[in-house]
């Protein structure tokens, strides 16, 4: 395990050596990278918190307590909390057919898992609106069925599930190809049945691939803002996510409580990047020791 | 158990990887399914084992102790199997992979816990492994995840063994062990083993039976001295190996081809056909001076010393390149070096002609 290690930091030596560009060129490089960085985004979340907190934390804590704060809360976990797990097992079902099997339709199904990272997320609103309003295709089966989608629960959870619906899909549609059926096939010879493979074989392997597009999904979910407005009618404490609230409360100038309510929304952003990294750096750790033993 | 496999025919598409193949393996039998590559041993092998399915209108059959198992799913068939990449379950540790097959066993026939235990102890004690059952895949040689590969195979006591390229990802070394390892180990066993290989001194030197394939059919089927010594045809020649060809004719009923005039061919022989002979380079003799038999003049083009045998390029006089291997000793009584001419003659020879039908 020492000699492959040793010979990639002698490879980054000579790398280093071969592309020896003047130390001037490197310096303006780094400073201009850093400096946007610290510009885009460090600073804009320095400003997030400092906002948030200029009235103290007694005002920060009532601006996340009050009502209408919790029942955004509320509601924006309650989206996530069906939209993930419907899209996980979408994303499930989706990828080990895409993976899988060869079938008509098979190219024009991946094409479309990637729809809603093309299309705007107002336009996906705009879509639910058309549907669901009055003279709508699915209006009249809404009213059948006794549900108001539109400016109520529903219709935020279907826009949610529609715009985070490729994150766990596309993490394991690459992975399940990359990984092959072999395993399965092992799995099946020895005597398993489908679901003993399953659970036993083929979750184990796509685990952290999953938790990875599970953890995206969750961040969009939580932090949409274009589709679910269309179609939320910010109807205060009833159809108000907490990206919606933010607005709001900042169209209102009141902005110690949109930044407090912003802040969460920041804190959400920062676990799911920690949680992400940690996920890569395992992959990582795995593949390149695989490497190395094989 | 016996294997028996009546007029199988696999396609894909237009290709035919099985073209009405049938094969029956006794029981206890080490076989070695021989052939290039794209010659549908690998296929013929899942066919087995129920992880491919012949085409549903060739009428074949595939038998186990003359039982039809075509219908049964691959988990039911009770097979070891063992794949060439060995497929281990990358995120179970070696004792966690040999123990699956028993784990995933229904209720009522799975072996209590200290039993699983003991069994893939025993199996761990069989491949040598008995200090690295903690260890993952990843963290093992390619030889030692191959013998967990027949470990777990094994621990579900298969009716039959079927191995894919056992050795094919393996270095020359480990592999000879290996082969060696494998053959003690069915003379233990006696379980009815079928393996795929495109190395015909693997099939050689393992197996007790080799059948050999090209393009979805089987060429020949025979022990290995068999099919070393007696090819059926001109394919089974070319791929045991180094041969010369020489091309003539058959005039009054004997095959001419160069000096040679060969009668006892065993081939109904018709005048005016082609005839081509083939000639191991261990089957052709080579003299410093003519001795009166029939003979090819040629020049020694390179000489090779380095190895079991001394290996002579010679070119003839008709500017063709012949290949003729002797013994050292032979080699040094023949006294010749580069450049020198030389007469070859045949030892041993077999002729096949035209319309002769593969």
């Amino acid at each position: 395990m020492n000699m492959p290690v040793s010979e990639t930091s002698r490879g980054k030596v000579s790398r280093l050596k071969a592309t020896g560009d003047p130390s001037w060129v490197r310096a303006v490089c780094i400073g201009l990278t850093l400096g946007f960085i610290a510009l885009m985004l460090l600073l804009p979340m320095i400003v997030v918190f400092t906002e948030a907190f200029r009235k103290g934390l007694h005002v920060y804590l009532a601006a996340i307590t009050e009502a209408d704060a919790r029942a955004a809360i509320r509601l924006t976990l309650l989206a996530a909390g069906i939209a993930v797990p419907l899209n996980t097992l979408f994303g499930l079902a989706a990828g080990w057919c895409i993976a899988r099997f060869r079938f008509p339709g098979r190219n024009f199904l991946t094409a479309m898992i990637d729809l809603p990272f093309s299309v705007s997320p107002v336009v996906a609103g705009l879509l639910f609106v058309l549907l669901f309003g009055s003279g709508g295709l699915l209006a009249a089966a809404a009213r059948w069925a006794g549900i108001q989608v539109l400016f109520a629960v529903p219709g935020i959870v279907l826009a949610t599930m529609f715009v985070t619906l490729p994150f766990v899909a596309r993490e394991l549609i690459a992975l399940i190809q990359e990984q092959g059926d072999e395993e399965e096939m092992a799995a099946m010879v020895l005597g398993a049945n489908g679901l003993q493979t399953f659970w036993r074989v083929t979750l184990p392997n796509i685990r952290w691939g999953l938790l990875y597009g599970m953890i995206l999904c969750n961040a969009r979910a939580m932090g949409e803002f274009g589709a679910v407005s269309v179609v939320s009618g910010h109807i205060r404490g009833v159809t108000n996510t907490l990206p919606l609230h933010v607005e709001i409360l900042f169209n209102e100038y009141n902005f110690a409580a949109s930044f407090a309510a912003a802040s969460l929304l920041t804190v959400l952003a920062l676990v799911t990047l920690v949680i992400k990294t940690l996920i890569e750096w395992r992959e990582q750790y795995k593949t390149s020791t695989d490497v190395l033993e094989s | 158990m016996s294997i028996e496999v009546r007029g199988i025919t696999r396609s894909f598409g237009a290709f035919k990887a099985l073209d009405n193949v049938s094969l029956r393996i006794n029981d206890g039998e080490l076989v070695a399914l021989l052939g290039p590559s794209g010659s549908g041993k690998t296929t013929l092998l899942r066919v087995i084992a129920g992880l491919d399915q012949p085409d549903p209108d060739c009428g074949g059959q595939i038998l186990f102790n003359d039982e039809n198992v075509q219908n049964l799913p691959a988990r039911k068939r009770q097979v070891g199997f063992v794949f060439q990449h060995y497929a281990l379950f990358r995120h179970m540790t070696v004792f966690d992979n040999i123990a699956f097959g028993l784990r995933v066993k229904p209720r009522n026939q799975r072996p209590p816990e200290a039993q699983i235990r003991a069994k893939v102890k025993e199996l761990l004690a069989l491949i040598q492994l008995e200090n690295l059952e903690n260890r993952y895949p990843a963290q093992l040689s390619g030889g030692q995840r191959q013998r967990v590969a027949l470990a777990r195979a094994l621990a579900i006591e298969p009716k039959v063994l079927l191995l894919d390229e056992p050795f094919g990802a393996l270095d020359a070394r480990v592999r000879q062990d290996l082969r060696r390892w494998l053959r003690r180990l069915h003379d233990e066993l006696h379980i009815t083993s079928v393996f795929v290989t495109h190395d015909q001194e693997e099939a050689m030197e393992v197996a007790d039976r080799i059948v050999i394939m090209n393009a979805g059919r089987i060429e020949q089927d025979g022990p290995p001295d068999e099919v070393f010594h007696h090819p059926a045809n001109e394919f089974v020649v070319n791929f045991l190996g180094n041969v010369n060809l020489f091309r003539g004719r058959v005039e009054s009923g004997v095959a001419v081809i160069g000096p040679w005039t060969l009668s006892q061919t065993g081939l109904a022989l018709t005048d005016g056909q082609e005839a081509r002979l083939f000639v191991r380079p261990h089957e052709l003799d080579v003299r410093a001076t003519p001795d009166g038999r029939p003979a090819l003049t040629a020049v020694i083009q390179r000489i090779q010393t380095a190895g079991p045998l001394a290996k002579l390029e010679v070119l003839t006089v008709d500017g063709q390149n012949v290949f003729v291997e002797m013994p050292h000793e032979r080699f040094r009584e023949l006294n010749v070096r580069q450049g020198d001419t030389v007469f070859v003659s045949l030892k041993d020879a077999r002729v096949f002609v035209e319309d002769y039908v593969i």
